[in-house]
């Protein structure tokens, strides 16, 4: 019986075989046009496995705290050292922020300016690094029903991480900005000229369509420059690495890679659309509407 | 009665154990480790796992289970849904076509075996990217990503070979 069956059970198989490498290209050529249906495909599994991943990276994240801790044990006398110079510096820094801020705020009364455009965050936790070669991006614990958007900035206190490009419930995908498809609109905070920061998978973004002329030197910072609503104004990027003869301008990321455990999710609402009505937010709502709106207006 | 009940969920849970173990491959492989660098040459696990099995016990890893994995997998690394799955399901399909060839063959051999499997599978997921992107990206990542592969085949064919006794014995 099974002598007779084997051949035909390896033909089968060989044609499910071959039937199922044409739907994977299938499905790559669709993803290309309908990206709709192929992405509420790859978000149900993400939605799923987050909290597997989340459960699996806990251990993870315990023994590299554990490393992290003998590794700073070691370095205690040199870290202090570079502590004590580096807060005397930052001493003299305070002093003088505190004396621009005062300026700044009685300009601005002078101005009646506006201020900057409000925005909230919810914070979420990387559960899964976008692996392999050629992608550059990750997984957050948080997505719709946490109130996030697509499109909306992810950054960390150092700055841009990257953009939400793919939302799930509960799972949403950051497109960093190294990867070969982030495009993200900046200026050079020193002389504002534009252009737009391309990632190309390596470490280094560039910059490209910069205005003609622009003389750029290593150091130099890069912020988002809000263009295209999508981003706040002024979020830090990178400063500038290496400029090239023929004109090519790399970007070291203010961003650090290696310790990336949490980011934060901007949502940038521009004000003069109307606000929308206070979402109630679950995870890591640390964040209520900033106290600067009119108490008791938001409530009707 | 119970005891036959039981005897099943035992056959049942000894027949998933190449599937699930491919499963948690794919899961390990996305975990975000702090080394530098380590995101873009994480070594390719759910292979070496795919091809084990496809020599030793296809018939507990069937294709469609194979295609399953590959396209979790595209859906958590991040990377074009199905391509993933083409390497996974084209490196299945050759080295079950070949596993007459492996049987009873040294160590080494079969080693020497992945390591083609291997470099055709990266290759081909090269191929893909730069066929669904428009562009051939860097390939420096892919080659560490290759070696470390390599490098970690006899671990994971270790642990591998201690999860197949676990499996019922081919029919």
């Amino acid at each position: 019986m099974a002598r007779v069956a084997a051949p035909l059970r390896g033909a089968a198989q060989r044609f499910a075989l071959g039937f199922l490498v044409l739907a994977a290209f299938g499905l790559m050529f669709l993803g290309k046009s309908d990206t709709h249906f192929v992405e509420r495909m790859r978000t149900a599994v993400t939605d799923v496995a987050t909290p597997i991943l989340e459960a699996m990276a806990e251990p993870v994240a315990a023994v590299n705290r554990t490393i992290a801790y003998l590794g700073e044990l070691a370095a205690l006398r040199e870290e202090n050292a570079r502590l004590r110079e580096e807060n005397q510096r930052l001493r003299s820094w305070h002093a003088a922020a505190l004396r621009l801020d005062a300026e700044n705020k009685s300009l601005r009364e002078m101005l009646n300016y506006r201020g900057p455009d409000r925005n909230t965050f919810v914070s979420a936790r990387v559960v899964a690094d976008g692996h392999g070669p050629f992608v550059k991006s990750m997984l957050v614990n948080i997505g719709a029903r946490d109130g996030i958007e697509k499109g909306q900035a992810a950054v960390t206190q150092l700055g841009l991480v990257g953009r939400v490009t793919e939302l799930g419930e509960r799972s949403a995908r950051i497109l960093m900005i190294t990867d070969l498809n982030s495009r993200i609109p900046v200026l050079v905070e020193e002389n504002r000229a534009r252009a737009i920061l391309a990632g190309d998978n390596s470490e280094r973004p560039q910059l490209v369509f910069l205005p003609q002329g622009t003389k750029l030197r290593p150091g130099q910072r890069i912020v988002t420059s809000g263009h295209g609503g999508a981003l706040p104004h002024g979020i830090p990027v990178g400063v500038v690495s290496s400029v090239d003869d023929n004109g090519s301008v790399r970007v070291r990321p203010f961003v650090d890679w290696e310790r990336l455990e949490y980011t934060q999710i901007i949502d940038y609402e521009i004000e003069a659309v109307p606000l929308s009505s206070p979402t109630s937010r679950s995870r890591g709502a640390f964040a209520p509407r900033p106290a600067a709106a009119p108490s008791g207006q938001e409530d009707r | 009665m119970k005891s036959a009940f039981w005897q099943r969920l035992d056959l049942w849970a000894r027949r998933v154990v190449p599937a699930g173990l491919s499963l948690f491959f794919v899961l390990l492989a996305a975990l975000p480790l702090p080394v530098p660098g380590y995101s873009s040459i994480v070594p390719m696990l759910v292979l070496a796992s795919v091809f084990f099995w496809a020599i030793h016990q296809p018939s507990l890893l069937p294709p469609v289970v194979v295609f399953a994995i590959g396209l979790i997998q595209d859906a958590l690394s991040g990377a074009p849904m199905g391509a993933g799955a083409v390497v996974v399901l084209l490196a299945y399909g050759v080295t079950v076509s070949q596993r007459r060839f492996f049987h009873n063959r040294s160590f080494i051999q079969v080693w020497v075996g992945f390591m083609v499997v291997a470099a055709a599978a990266a290759l081909l997921g090269w191929l893909l990217t730069a066929a669904n992107v428009g562009l051939f990206a860097p390939s420096r990542a892919a080659l560490f990503q290759y070696l470390l592969t390599i490098a970690v085949y006899p671990l994971v064919t270790w642990l591998l070979h201690g999860a197949q006794r676990l499996t019922p014995s081919e029919a």
